[in-house]
């Protein structure tokens, strides 16, 4: 590699991929689809309406919006990286296969950061934003302007992802980038900057995100609706977002750190001059292990009103879910050292740490007896959200029991590091996380578009999906018996080659899943006259997001609505009533700001700055963020005030 | 519909608190996470040098003191903008509480900047890059703070019945009172036990 120059530094003519075909076609995909969607914006004249109603917009309904679209773009790029690695794995038995390993191995290191980092996150961030402020009865976030802000950061950290394909290559330290492989001595080049900054720059924004929601839900919710009457999706991203306050900052370190021993030359993981690469495993965990449940919270509270209201029945056991989710929250803090137990802890530490692994499946089991005592002799409808809430039932018990074997140190010994802990973990993530979030979109969309997705494409979604998965990862827990190790680019054991192929047939019906999601997607929106929802109302709704219209207001409801039970919309339905709601009013909202993407676009240049030591880009990205948080410090009148009914906009 | 507006920005004004207070709780783990690692590090001297042979008891007081200082002076600086004295007095608090955390970073980049020509940089050991990570995020947000407190200045001049303004500065007030308990943490778990 050349001298660093200041103007480009370590950038130069080899960061290009033309070094294979696979890289090359990745490469001009990335950027056609950029172009393409630039292309189309322009050919449509609708540079406007995307600045002033999206990129700018401080409408937490559109911010939620969009995290969905950037994670729904994510999830199709991290699919097509997991159907290579099946692929080669199929292929690879007793040969090179069709990828050199230095590939392969980007491909899972990316796999796994696009598929936590900004398909899951933005996930269930785009679902928190859009759905919490709609269940509280509040008209807007506590700050709107953060929110953008951390919209923003994630996307920057996305953009970076996204750039890795096309401008250098991605690590190949695996999502989890331990050290000291992931040390400049052994991993020089841009690959783990690239996941670094990627990951570091998302993280802020997500500190913010729940920051953001704690004081949204303690302080903004509805007249009368007391902790004990909120939506138990509202009490998950509560506890979720508790703990990305208190998780996120060991992430932030941890990389830090890492990125201070890369570029710096500093020794805090190093194998030599008195580094110490456990203590990166462990500053990872202790957030790592809490990001699981960020992540798996939410959509069990997405479970949780999906099972209600498809069953049109109360909710069963709603005291001991808030207590069950409470206490998974404050126990994911104390489990950490399961995902090291060949570190070489004494083994009390290991059967301590073993231990609170396994009481964590007491809540989680408390949970799914609620669902199945919501469901029993309840009147259930099989939409599609509920068809993945009841195929999440049946395959996520199968993850939760392999977790528990996988809490006993001495099975977990023995199984550490093969594709048995890949099937459990994607048998947690897969049924329990992404068929929640699937089930949240199929749920709410017709609230944020005003009409319904449609049925048989979304059934057929969930088919493939269901028996898709099952065929991809069942196969793995065999080989993972068997001895597998992960992350494999060829092996010579004709005993895995035939499970190989069955996940890879598995991935292969996946993306048929995918298919139907973008089938569903189309159909839908072609034939939206028929599936249009005038009711505000198509599910037969418990909680307040449907006593108002499809799509909302700016403003979400134009009289407060008043809380006097847990369900009370439902009741008012029941008793065919009105909703109860406070008296007309006038209040502010915020106009829009271009801080948020400033300060997105300002995390870029700091990160592609970092990452290829162009220190005046990253000073200057600096500049741009801390000119922006000053500037909207001074900005007067960013608030307009309005009075529904007299803008006509009133339903 | 004034009493309503003055109520909407009371209760924002108590929601940017709130928020601000789960920052520094976020912020206050970040730092935990650093001292743990620096007192996991700090035996890994690796052949170089140790605390003992770096620290100046001199230097450190005079931080210490200037630090501690400025945190009195922020508390006038809010003491007086909440009472509705003078604008002045709020200024001239505020301008000393600059002056003194901008003393505490010369005095601190000074002593990085001799363990650095004297072979005692980041690079040498473990226990230095650990050192000179928690003493340089601490010192990062002391300069944040300052970049804050300017700004602040300026907003005080313009509109000085703001009470937006107002509730930043007791913002502003949190954050400097947090890295001073910070700055005692760095002060008796790395330095203390070197120097007694």
């Amino acid at each position: 590699m050349d001298e660093p120059t200041i103007l480009l530094g370590r950038l130069g003519m080899q960061a290009l991929p033309f070094y294979s075909w696979v890289a090359l076609c990745g490469a001009l995909v990335t950027v056609g689809c950029g172009l393409g969607f630039l292309a189309l914006v322009t050919w449509l004249g609708r540079w406007r309406d995307l600045w002033s109603g999206w990129l700018t917009s401080l409408d937490h309904k559109r911010i939620g919006i969009m995290y969905v679209i950037l994670a729904l773009i994510m999830l199709i790029r991290g699919f097509v990286d997991a159907i290579m690695m099946r692929l080669q794995q199929a292929l690879s038995y007793s040969s090179e296969g069709y990828l050199p390993p230095e590939h392969f191995e980007q491909i899972f290191s990316s796999h796994g950061t696009i598929m936590i980092f900004f398909m899951a996150m933005p996930f269930v961030t785009g679902l928190m934003n859009f759905v919490v402020p709609l269940q509280i009865g509040a008209r807007d976030v506590a700050f709107p302007a953060v929110n953008a802000i951390s919209f923003w950061l994630t996307a920057a950290g996305a953009g970076l992802m996204l750039i890795s394909l096309v401008i250098g290559k991605f690590s190949t330290a695996g999502w989890t980038g331990y050290p000291p492989y992931s040390e400049v001595r052994f991993t020089p080049g841009v690959g783990v900057d690239y996941w670094i900054w990627s990951i570091m720059i998302s993280g802020v924004g997500t500190t913010l995100t729940g920051i953001n929601f704690i004081v949204t839900i303690l302080r903004k919710r509805a007249p009368g609706m007391t902790l004990m009457r909120m939506p138990m999706f509202v009490w998950t991203t509560l506890c979720a977002s508790i703990l990305i306050v208190f998780a996120f900052p060991a992430l932030t370190v941890s990389t830090a750190m890492l990125a201070l021993d890369r570029t710096l030359g500093l020794h805090f993981f190093t194998i030599d001059s008195g580094g110490n690469a456990m203590n990166y495993m462990n500053l990872f965990w202790i957030w790592g292990h809490p990001e699981v449940y960020i992540l798996i919270l939410p959509a069990f509270g997405i479970f949780s009103e999906v099972v209600a209201t498809f069953s049109s029945k109360r909710l069963y056991g709603y005291t001991s879910l808030v207590y069950a989710t409470a206490v998974i929250a404050l126990l994911s803090f104390t489990v950490w050292l399961h995902h090291f137990f060949t570190m070489g802890a004494s083994a009390n530490v290991n059967a301590i740490f073993g231990i609170a692994t396994m009481i964590i499946a007491v809540p989680t089991g408390v949970k799914v007896f609620d669902w199945m005592f919501t469901m029993y002799r309840g009147r259930i409808r099989f939409e599609p959200p509920m068809a993945f809430t009841v195929g999440f039932m049946c395959l996520f018990v199968i993850g939760g029991m392999t977790g528990v074997l996988l809490a006993i140190p001495p099975i977990n010994y023995s199984t550490h590091n093969t594709t048995f802990l890949v099937a459990h973990f994607h048998n947690m993530v897969i049924p329990g996380a992404l068929f929640g979030y699937v089930a949240g979109y199929m749920y709410w969309f017709p609230k944020a578009f005003g009409f319904r997705l449609d049925r048989t494409w979304g059934l057929r979604a969930f088919w493939f999906w269901a028996v898709g998965f099952t065929l991809a990862f069942m196969p793995l827990y065999v080989t993972g018996l068997l001895g597998m190790p992960r992350r494999m680019s060829s092996y010579a054991n004709p005993a895995w080659h035939p499970w190989l192929i069955l996940a890879f047939l598995g991935a292969c019906l996946i993306f048929l899943g995918i298919v139907s999601l973008g089938m569903q997607l189309w159909v839908s929106i072609r034939d939206r006259a028929r599936l249009t929802d005038a009711t505000g109302d198509p599910w037969d709704g418990r909680t307040l997001e449907w006593s108002t219209s499809s799509p909302p207001p700016a403003w979400n409801f134009d009289t407060v609505p008043l809380v006097a039970e847990r369900d009370t919309f439902h009741a008012a339905k029941q008793a065919a009533q009105p909703m109860p709601h406070q008296p007309a009013d006038s209040f502010d909202m915020p106009k829009n700001s271009v801080s948020g993407i400033l300060i997105g676009l300002g995390g870029f240049w700091v990160g592609f700055g970092a990452i290829w030591y162009i220190w005046w880009l990253a000073a200057a990205g600096l500049g741009l963020i801390a000119a922006t948080m000053i500037g909207r410090s001074f900005a007067e009148h960013t608030e307009m005030r309005v009075t529904p009914g007299e803008t006509g906009d009133v339903t | 519909m004034t009493m309503l507006s003055d109520t909407q920005t009371r209760s924002k004004e108590s929601e940017s608190d709130f928020g601000f207070w789960l920052y520094l709780m976020s912020d206050a783990i970040l730092f935990g996470l650093i001292f743990a690692t620096f007192v996991v590090m700090s035996p890994n001297l690796a052949g170089g040098p140790g605390g003992r042979d770096l620290f100046d008891l001199a230097n450190l007081t005079l931080q210490t003191g200037l630090l501690l200082a400025s945190s009195l002076t922020i508390a006038l600086a809010h003491h007086t903008a909440a009472n509705g004295r003078s604008i002045a007095a709020t200024v001239f608090w505020m301008v000393l509480t600059a002056l003194l955390g901008a003393g505490f970073l010369v005095l601190e980049l000074r002593e990085l900047a001799q363990f650095v020509s004297a072979g005692a940089g980041p690079q040498r050991s473990g226990y230095l890059s650990a050192f000179f990570t928690l003493v340089g995020t601490h010192g990062l947000h002391v300069a944040a703070g300052l970049i804050w407190i300017g700004t602040l200045i300026v907003q005080f001049m313009l509109r000085p019945a703001s009470p937006a303004v107002l509730s930043r500065l007791a913002r502003l007030t949190l954050f400097w009172h947090f890295l001073d308990i910070v700055w005692i943490g760095v002060f008796s778990l790395v330095y203390l036990p070197e120097l007694i």
